[in-house]
């Protein structure tokens, strides 16, 4: 037989990290997708604040009290989370394990104060235009956090009763890049449901 | 291992299921690809009889076959039907298709999102053609303006039939655009650079950047247009502080790169086809390369020249004129390279080559009408006039139809193994041309003539009546060369001439493997050469080895050298993206009716999606976690 040029990748990993593997690709690509969906309704909020005098139109102000504690919550869960995400890097489980279930409580946490922000917002979806868009942004959030609380507690089962292979860790990396699409979200969404009616 | 085994276990692995879960459970990019093309072609004949329909119609003034009631369901869904069921999905199914082919890899990354998408996009497409079946179809126009979609001027159910579907076509096409990204940018075979990636490849990508950024867009809108519907919120309702024309620049930021989206995959089509025809690279790579991409940026600052006629402040709209007049460089820089290519060259005639001639000829005068609707006091003059109809249907049915079908004539070889007929293709191609002309043609002079679109009858006086009979019987050479491409396609599959494996001498990949190919693609991944990866190749090629046989393996490269990063086994087969298609479809469906859709959906949501990442068995992970960087060396083989 002939001698043939070959390219032996026999000893190369089975996965990888970050940007270098495919879950990333897919999670960024979603994200982009629902970052581009968040950027267009907060511009349906400021073009709909510019139609009319008053904002909110003859309503009050939402109320800020459990929405701004669910900010602080959810600023706080980057700790836990950026543990989870390096844990993960390193494969200890058993850090793997803790910051997962952390991040899970925190996630149902954020759902009840969700839901306690709901009744604050003395505004419902069908009052006004302000109303509508209102709803949808903190529902469109919600949406998100709801999905990633669903996500740990499966992945976080997961890393309890096995299997645990090197590919579960990527999971677990790419999961807190996507808490973290969620946290840097609220800020702008807090800023403009709850703060945006009073300086504007 | 010899070639033999390879093969075998090849095959062993990388299986398409059979019977009839099986059938649900394929996740093959071309087996899905296949399906994706054949479904888009069925609505594409679903469309076309609906526009003969209304040809019919318009042959005669005062013509009694269609009412105005059915008239207006026929010509929304003739338009709702081509843009969303036919021409976007059309080129995702090529991309789907041929992608993971040209740059040489398995399968396509995130197969199982693949199969999910082609469920939600065939469900959502089976709805509204029942709606349509059931006298329900949406009646309001294929952009669907508010204050005429909006509850108090559409009572019913049509026109969420139009929102709805919207959703299940945008899902199905960002997940697709997700999967064509990630396989472009990770999934090139060693060697293929960013700066050797194929023309049509790259036109898949910019298409599936400009899917992923235009399209949150109108999922937006259009839920907004169902809640306002359904719930009662006032998004578009200026009584309660809305404004209808949020609708229009919601609808348009993402309706003018789709007019790109539909037509950028046209021009990698043609350069694909060109560069084979006359066996010459492409004239200016780097140009065309940057041409396209500023075709994708310059796409997204276009949408308001839809909007001329809404009296926007006037400055404004000088912004957009310029904008729309300049998008047209990037696309003469184009023709331009492509006329020195074939000048070069020396072109073969064959059909698909006469398919990029008569693109060449229809875009070229489609571009000619945009570049005067560009201009504000012009486009006011014939807004909504037929002159608007002729111009669109010059560049969608030019810029993006002719390539297709230049394209299917091009790679029906190498999906079917079997050539197409080509004086069939001939008589298919003279029919289209002459067919599109006669009818489309007129169409600009009945705009200047003041015929308004979307009418469904007119007066004899007017004068319309030859024009308007002219371009019916065009209508019916349409039909006649459709109904010929049709034949020529069956036949061909039954009949055609044995095609080998690279009938054409191509440019790229996808030629380097049998026709059909087998299901695992290439029994080794090949390593690019060059630029032109079939021409380039050494007489004896550089071969991949090392990925395993036995398991779902790809080979995962970095994104600007197209350097072997790591393998990573894709998933098996599985039911889960079909059921979660299923549950995402009844809730699309269901939430036409009832806002009680949402929470009934949420729980068998979330089983059918733990279902599909469910891991199905202990991976077959190699403890390797540091490895060295393999390079090129001499073995047997």
């Amino acid at each position: 037989m002939r001698e043939r040029t070959v390219l032996d990748v026999s000893s190369l990993p089975r996965f990888a990290f970050g940007h270098k593997g495919l879950v990333w690709w897919g999670t960024t690509g979603f994200m982009v997708i629902e970052g581009s969906m968040f950027v267009m309704a907060l511009i349906v909020y400021f073009y709909l604040r510019l139609k009319v005098d008053e904002w909110p139109p003859s309503l009050a102000n939402p109320g800020i009290t459990f929405a701004t504690i669910n900010l602080v919550l959810v600023l706080f869960s980057c700790i836990p989370n950026a543990l989870a995400k390096k844990a993960a890097e390193a494969f200890k489980l058993g850090a793997v394990r803790l910051w997962l279930v952390v991040l899970t409580l925190i996630g149902v946490a954020n759902l009840v104060l969700r839901a306690l922000e709901y009744t604050q917002l003395n505004t419902k979806w069908d009052d006004n235009a302000y109303g509508s868009i209102v709803w949808v942004l903190l529902s469109l959030h919600t949406i998100h956090v709801a999905t990633d609380v669903v996500d740990s507690g499966v992945l976080t089962a997961l890393m309890f009763i096995g299997p645990v292979t090197d590919r579960r860790f990527v999971d677990v990396s790419e999961n807190s890049l996507y808490w973290y699409f969620i946290v840097a979200w609220w800020i702008p969404i807090y800023l403009t449901i709850y703060w945006a009616p009073r300086w504007l | 291992m010899d070639e033999m085994t390879l093969r075998r276990d090849l095959e062993r692995t990388w299986y398409v299921p059979r019977g009839v879960v099986g059938w649900f459970a394929v996740v093959d990019h071309r087996t899905i690809g296949r399906r994706y093309l054949i479904t888009a072609f069925a609505f594409f004949g679903i469309g076309g009889i609906l526009a003969a329909l209304m040809r019919l119609q318009l042959a005669f003034p005062e013509n009694r076959l269609l009412g105005p009631d059915l008239y207006n369901q026929i010509f929304t869904m003739h338009g709702t039907v081509m843009m969303f069921l036919f021409a976007v999905p059309v080129m995702e199914a090529l991309g789907v298709y041929l992608v993971p082919l040209m740059v040489g890899t398995r399968n396509i990354a995130f197969p199982r999102l693949n199969t999910f998408s082609y469920f939600v996009y065939l469900f959502g497409g089976v709805m509204v053609v029942v709606a349509l079946l059931v006298n329900s179809a949406p009646d309001v126009g294929w952009f669907a303006y508010v204050p005429l979609s909006g509850p108090d001027y559409s009572p019913g159910k049509r026109a969420d039939f139009w929102a709805q579907l919207i959703t299940f076509t945008e899902v199905a096409a960002l997940a697709i655009a997700v999967e064509i990204v990630t396989t472009v940018f990770k999934m090139r075979a060693p060697g293929m650079s960013l700066n050797r990636i194929p023309l049509f490849v790259w036109s898949m990508l910019v298409m599936s950047f400009m899917v992923i950024f235009a399209m949150p867009a109108v999922v937006l809108g259009s839920s907004f247009l169902l809640l306002d519907r359904l719930v009662g919120t006032h998004f578009y309702n200026p009584a309660e502080g809305g404004d209808s024309l949020l609708w229009q620049h919601l609808f348009w930021f993402f309706g003018h790169p789709e007019v790109y989206i539909i037509f950028v995959p046209g021009l990698g089509i043609v350069s694909a086809i060109i560069a084979t025809f006359t066996q010459r690279p492409i004239f200016g790579y780097t140009a065309m390369v940057l041409s396209l991409v500023a075709t994708g940026f310059i796409g997204f600052g276009l949408w308001v020249h839809h909007m001329f006629a809404t009296g926007l402040p006037q400055l404004g709209l000088t912004y957009f004129t310029a904008a729309s007049m300049i998008i047209a460089i990037p696309s003469g820089i184009q023709i331009f390279c492509w006329i020195a290519s074939i000048w070069r060259g020396r072109p073969r005639l064959a059909t698909p080559m006469l398919f990029v001639i008569g693109f060449i000829v229809i875009f070229v005068l489609g571009g000619l009408s945009g570049v005067t609707l560009a201009a504000v006091p012009f486009d006011l003059q014939v807004h909504d006039s037929y002159y608007v109809v002729a111009h669109f249907h010059y560049v969608l049915l030019g810029g993006a139809v002719f390539p297709l079908i230049g394209g299917i004539y091009f790679w029906f070889p190498k999906m079917t193994g079997r050539m197409m007929s080509e004086r069939l293709g001939v008589l298919n191609f003279w029919t289209l041309f002459i067919g599109f002309n006669v009818t489309f043609f007129p169409m600009h002079i009945l705009g200047f003539q003041g015929m308004p679109r979307r009418v469904y009858t007119y007066p004899p006086d007017v004068g319309w009546g030859a024009m308007n009979l002219l371009a019916t019987a065009g209508a019916l050479l349409l039909v006649a060369g459709g109904a010929v491409f049709v034949f020529n396609v069956v036949r061909s599959c039954i009949a055609g001439a044995v095609a080998g494996d690279d009938p054409w001498n191509g440019e790229t990949l996808e030629w380097a493997t049998s026709s059909p190919p087998p299901v695992f693609n290439f029994l080794h991944l090949p390593v690019v050469e060059g630029r032109h990866a079939m021409w380039n190749r050494s007489e004896r090629p550089p071969l991949v080895i090392g990925l395993r046989s036995d398991s779902r393996e790809v080979l995962v490269t970095d994104v600007m050298d197209a350097a072997p990063a790591h393998a990573y086994e894709l998933p098996q087969p599985s039911i889960w993206p079909f059921l979660c298609a299923m549950v995402t479809s009844a809730f699309f469906l269901g939430s036409i009716f009832t806002a009680w859709a949402l929470p009934i959906a949420i729980v068998p949501l979330a089983v059918t999606l733990i279902g599909w990442f469910w891991p199905k068995r202990p991976t077959r992970d190699l403890p390797v976690r540091e490895a060295a960087m393999p390079t090129l060396r001499e073995a047997e083989g």
